[in-house]
């Protein structure tokens, strides 16, 4: 197995077993999806105008959940250093840890969100929308994640610090994926899609990078 | 320019320059309000239209304020000198005092104008992010102890903050839009409005150079401070 492969499954194993984020970050958006009707009443029209928006910021702040641990425990317990000496450059192993916080919360979540879009009376063409961008629009949330989980390593609040830092720039792919789902209620198509594509692309792209030279400065 | 990154030169030329940019500053905003008070009363927005002179610039400046902070960065990730860090530090307040001044007069206008003070519409909405971005910044700055960390982790901020900027945006615009174009290149301006405004603008510029050429020699003698209290036994 390639290390990087080795990296990618041992993130997976610890997201899944005791403490991990996976099944956190599924029954959070879970329940915050069942809590806004709650709020806003039962009636199907108006929750299925809201849905692309409310699940939208839902699975956004249930990845935020598990982002300040993406590099922490690996630091404190010094396998972030072990890391960064292996053969791997901590480009690649940001990546990696990129994918498993991605498949662990990002993938569950678009999974999930057929049901929870039925749950609030959209159509089909639309939770087909949701799907695709929730597919294509969750790695952002995941690699934007990245950056700010590195920047604010080996901070005791760092975990409170983080949504002020990427929430602003994650507005985007809020904006073109509530929007994909809003338009395609209207019955319309439009370019969010598109959109949000580019946008995922650029930041998983570069992503790795930047929380690369994050990670540096913490490793002396 | 990297001559004068040095802390002592800086120091002295700062010293140098500061009473010119001050009164410079005064001047032109001096001249820009009582031109901008006299002018008359606009055709569609009656007296209000002088809410403009002190709205336009700030914004203005709070854009240039992240640019400045934005090429800072840059120095102080490539250069690693200590004058980028500082400077970067010092002006991210002042921008986001200008961001503040700049939603809060537009709300004021708004009311009048839209009959609304806050309408979820293009650039109301990323001056919002904007302002965010401003306070994640300096919430970064301040809670990493160690300060060539806090300056680098808080540098890298910036910089990816200044490459999504523009997507911001877009996206945002993309959105909705209700706020009116550009309108000052374009020449839709009357001269007689336009001038207080040149003026305005030039004086907030002017002003945000003042405040942070103080900041960045507060800073300095501040950390000059610390290291004499450090020496001494």
């Amino acid at each position: 197995m390639s290390p990087f492969s080795t990296l990618l499954a041992r993130d997976l194993r610890l997201s899944v077993r005791e403490g991990g984020g996976a099944a956190l970050a599924l029954g959070f958006f879970a329940l915050v999806a069942s809590l806004i009707p709650l709020g806003i009443g039962p009636d199907l029209k108006l929750l299925a105008r809201v849905a692309g928006g409310i699940l939208w910021v839902a699975a956004v702040l249930a990845a935020l959940l598990s982002l300040d641990r993406l590099f922490q425990g690996d630091y404190e317990d010094g396998s972030l250093d072990i890391i960064a000496l292996s053969p791997l450059p901590l480009e690649l192993g940001a990546a990696a840890k990129i994918a498993a916080h991605w498949l662990s919360t990002g993938l569950p979540l678009t999974l999930l969100s057929p049901l929870l879009g039925v749950m609030f009376g959209l159509p089909g063409a639309a939770i087909q929308t949701l799907f695709l961008s929730l597919l294509i629009g969750t790695p952002a949330v995941s690699a934007v994640g990245a950056i700010g989980a590195s920047l604010t390593l080996s901070l005791r609040r760092g975990g409170l610090i983080l949504p002020i830092l990427i929430l602003p720039l994650l507005s985007p792919a809020v904006i073109f994926g509530a929007g994909s789902v809003a338009t395609a209620l209207d019955g319309l198509s439009s370019g969010a899609l598109g959109l949000l594509a580019a946008f995922s692309l650029a930041a998983t792209l570069l992503s790795p990078f930047v929380a690369a030279a994050g990670l540096r400065l913490h490793l002396n | 320019m990297l001559r004068y990154a040095n802390p002592a030169k800086f120091f002295s030329l700062s010293g140098m320059l500061l009473p010119f940019l001050a009164a410079g500053a005064a001047l032109c905003v001096a001249l820009g309000l009582c031109l901008g008070f006299t002018a008359p009363p606009d055709y569609q927005q009656g007296m209000t239209v002088t809410i403009m002179f002190i709205h336009v610039p700030a914004v203005i400046a709070a854009e240039l304020a992240y640019g400045a902070i934005a090429v800072a960065s840059i120095f102080s990730l490539v250069n690693r000198h200590p004058l980028a860090d500082v400077a970067a530090r010092t002006a991210a307040p002042l921008g986001a005092l200008f961001t503040a001044l700049g939603l809060i007069t537009g709300a004021l206008w708004g009311r009048p104008m839209w009959g609304t003070y806050w309408q979820w519409d293009g650039r109301l909405t990323s001056f919002l992010l904007l302002l965010f971005l401003y306070l994640g910044y300096m919430a970064l700055w301040n809670a990493i102890e160690d300060e060539t960390k806090a300056a680098r982790a808080a540098a890298i901020l910036a910089l990816v903050g200044a490459a999504d900027i523009p997507v911001v945006k877009f996206s945002v615009d993309w959105w909705t839009t209700l706020h009116q174009g550009e309108s000052i290149m374009s020449g839709q301006i009357a001269p007689i409005f336009l001038k207080p405004l040149l003026a305005m603008i030039l004086g907030y510029q002017l002003l945000f150079l003042t405040l942070w050429f103080i900041r960045i020699r507060t800073a300095i003698l501040e950390r000059r401070a610390r290291s004499l209290m450090q020496a001494a036994p």
